[in-house]
């Protein structure tokens, strides 16, 4: 029996090393004359163990890890290949626990299949979400996201089928589906993750849109710093032609839709959607006015939808299993799951997906497992650069929307990023108005100036200079600037610059 | 990011817009085309995208110098770019910072013997794995100042 080893290609694994565990892999197989099936898979998610190296056994997948290249000799000399329990053993990995209590439906595949095998993921439930769509035609499929409770996973959590509704109902002759994996925000990777371990999902995704919304054309638009998720994406993109995905006649729906990849050039406001409609039109990605919104007047001026890859991702999950399952799971009004990522000084990071609802302690406890350095958790960032900081003594509360948003943060992209007790919190709530300061599109002042004067009076009053009166003038400016900008930019800038200096005020006077 | 690239000649700047695809005659892909093709985007080619796209030299000129990654000047062959966003900096990339400033070149500048540019990033998406940088487009993780002059080595033996 050939037996069959996976070693992920994602490229948080190969960044410690899972290529070169590969190339030990096959060379120590044939040095030994053992015949081996290798396949490089998306990552699991458990990133503490990377690489991971799993075996198919029996039982199931058995993984090993950490592992690296000098230890494939002593791998093999401990029956890695029978599944046997040596030092590197983790035993079966979707029965570790850590996976085991997750509730994966958009990165159920996610680790599972080599990505850019059509059958293997057609064999794991790909493409019947985009056939029964086909099946529904465009009004009931936009629907069944509705009725899915499905929303914007990018941050601003807009529900997925108003939109596409929109699109559907607005007369052109050209319309667009533009899925922005422009995923900026410190402390998140699901986007990479997914276009890397599971792109036909992204793809079928975007292909349902197009049906539901009367699209034929779809563009990704993928940051430069993901090199690998862009190759992927693209190598996935000629697959889905030659095999009748995307094309002139989408699985014989006879339905036009194709997809192509814009890469961007590192500008984290095109992570706002009309800064990212901007740069695919060539154009500098500055921020528009809205109204109009871009469901009405988007790429060059047409009807576009719009959405993160996460949404577009799950969507074909949604088709393939029925709204109804998706809506069962999540609390109040944030239905479904979120992929959660735990990230920064954490002991077990990863993504997490679990259903809304979860509370941010049980992520940062239970899942992380504390800080990858042993001190004490002190801070946690929720939802990126522009997220809330939580002290350790607040972290109970329940992940969804709605929730986050009374406990005066925000879930953004669903990224947490824990700090331990060597943190200065005045340091960080500084770098917020200096990322603001230099990442700012400009067009609005609050934002443009106001990250500046935000950046010296936080040196002001860190370096004690009329530290009352520059207090009250932060706190001014935080105002100014939540009430005065444009985009979420420069209005939730001050999220995490308040968020610190309210809950370690401690740290702004030494 | 750096990689084998050709002098700039008007005739091979012509060549490269004529083999732009239709829907990306546009002026940001117009760009990132030249720098791909030629490692930085010089002067001539800014008029000459200007007229092959059919839109102001301003235009162009402010699409170049808005985006962090183009660059008008070439770089050195290696570029080393460290991310400084949150998550790195929980896991200790303040301090890696102040190492690679010591021993390599301070951010946005270039190491002694030319061979290679430091530059921030803010994220490259390997948030558990930090501190991170992106070494000629090659992710690496988990960075210590010893791991990273192995990568670095690496680099060098690739050029």
């Amino acid at each position: 029996m050939t037996n069959t080893v996976y070693v992920p290609i994602d490229s948080a694994a190969t960044s410690v090393g899972a290529t070169a565990v590969a190339l030990a892999i096959t060379a120590e197989a044939r040095r030994r004359d053992i015949d081996i099936r290798l396949v490089r898979n998306g990552s699991r998610g458990l990133l503490w163990l990377e690489p991971l190296v799993e075996v198919e056994t029996v039982e199931g997948r058995v993984g090993y890890g950490p592992v690296t290249a000098a230890d494939v000799a002593a791998l093999f000399d401990s029956d890695f290949l029978t599944g046997a329990d040596n030092g590197f053993s983790v035993g079966i990995v979707e029965d570790i626990p850590w996976l085991a209590d997750q509730q994966r439906v958009t990165f159920a595949r996610v680790g599972v299949i080599d990505p850019l095998d059509i059958n293997d993921y057609e064999a794991h439930g790909g493409l019947t979400g985009l056939r029964t769509a086909i099946a529904l035609g465009p009004s009931k499929t936009v629907e069944e996201v509705l009725a899915s409770g499905l929303r914007g996973r990018g941050g601003a959590g807009f529900p997925a089928g108003i939109k596409w509704r929109t699109v559907l109902e607005a007369e052109s002759g050209q319309k667009y589906v533009c899925c922005n994996a422009d995923e900026g925000d410190s402390g998140t990777f699901a986007d990479r993750m997914l276009m890397e371990g599971d792109p036909f999902t992204l793809i079928e995704g975007m292909a349902i849109a197009g049906i539901a919304g009367g699209a034929t054309k779809g563009l990704i638009y993928i940051r430069s710093e993901y090199p690998d998720a862009i190759a992927t994406m693209r190598a996935a993109l000629l697959i889905a032609r030659g095999c009748g995905l995307l094309g002139d006649d989408v699985l014989g729906s006879g339905k036009a839709f194709d997809i192509s990849v814009r890469v961007g050039a590192g500008s984290y406001v095109c992570g706002e959607e009309t800064a990212m409609l901007e740069s695919l039109e060539g154009k500098r990605g500055m921020v528009r006015a809205k109204p109009p919104i871009p469901a009405l007047h988007g790429l060059f001026g047409e009807p576009t939808i719009v959405n993160n890859v996460l949404t577009l991702g799950t969507v074909p999950m949604i088709l393939a299993q029925g709204a109804a399952a998706y809506q069962a799971l999540g609390a109040d009004r944030s239905r479904g799951t979120q992929v959660f990522q735990l990230a920064g000084n954490i002991a077990r990071g990863g993504i997490v997906e679990r259903a809304f609802g979860i509370s941010l302690k049980e992520l940062v406890e239970t899942y992380g497992g504390g800080t990858r350095s042993g001190r004490p958790v002190r801070s946690v960032q929720v939802g990126g650069p522009l997220g809330a900081y939580f002290p350790a003594s607040a972290l109970d509360v329940a992940m969804d929307y709605e929730a986050l948003l009374a406990a005066g943060g925000m879930l953004g992209h669903g990224g947490i990023v824990v700090f331990d007790d060597s943190v200065d919190m005045a340091q960080q709530a500084r770098f917020a108005m200096e990322f603001c300061s230099k990442e700012s599109c400009g067009k609005c002042t609050p934002c443009r100036v106001g990250s500046v004067r935000g950046t010296e009076v936080i040196d002001k009053i860190i370096n004690n200079v009329d530290r009352n009166e520059n207090l009250e003038l932060l706190n001014d400016l935080c105002d100014l600037m939540i009430d005065g900008s444009l985009c979420a930019m420069g209005g939730l800038t001050p999220m995490p610059v308040l968020s610190a200096l309210r809950q370690f005020p401690e740290d702004f006077q030494r | 990011m750096a990689h084998r690239v050709r002098p700039w000649t008007q005739a091979d700047g012509q060549e490269l817009l004529k083999l732009l695809p239709y829907d990306e005659r546009l002026i940001l892909p117009a760009l990132q085309a030249v720098q791909q093709g030629f490692g930085y985007v010089p002067k001539e080619a800014v008029a000459q995208i200007a007229v092959a796209l059919n839109v102001s030299v301003a235009d162009v000129h402010g699409v170049l110098t808005y985006y962090h990654e183009l660059r008008t000047t070439a770089s050195a062959p290696i570029i080393v770019a460290i991310c400084v966003a949150e998550a790195c900096q929980a896991a200790g990339a303040r301090e890696l910072i102040v190492h690679v400033s010591a021993n390599l070149a301070p951010v946005g500048g270039r190491s002694t013997d030319d061979q290679v540019d430091v530059v921030e990033v803010f994220c490259l998406g390997n948030c558990a794995l930090g501190p991170a940088a992106l070494i000629n487009e090659r992710l690496v993780g988990r960075l210590t100042p010893n791991t990273l002059e192995a990568a670095l080595s690496d680099a060098r033996v690739a050029l």
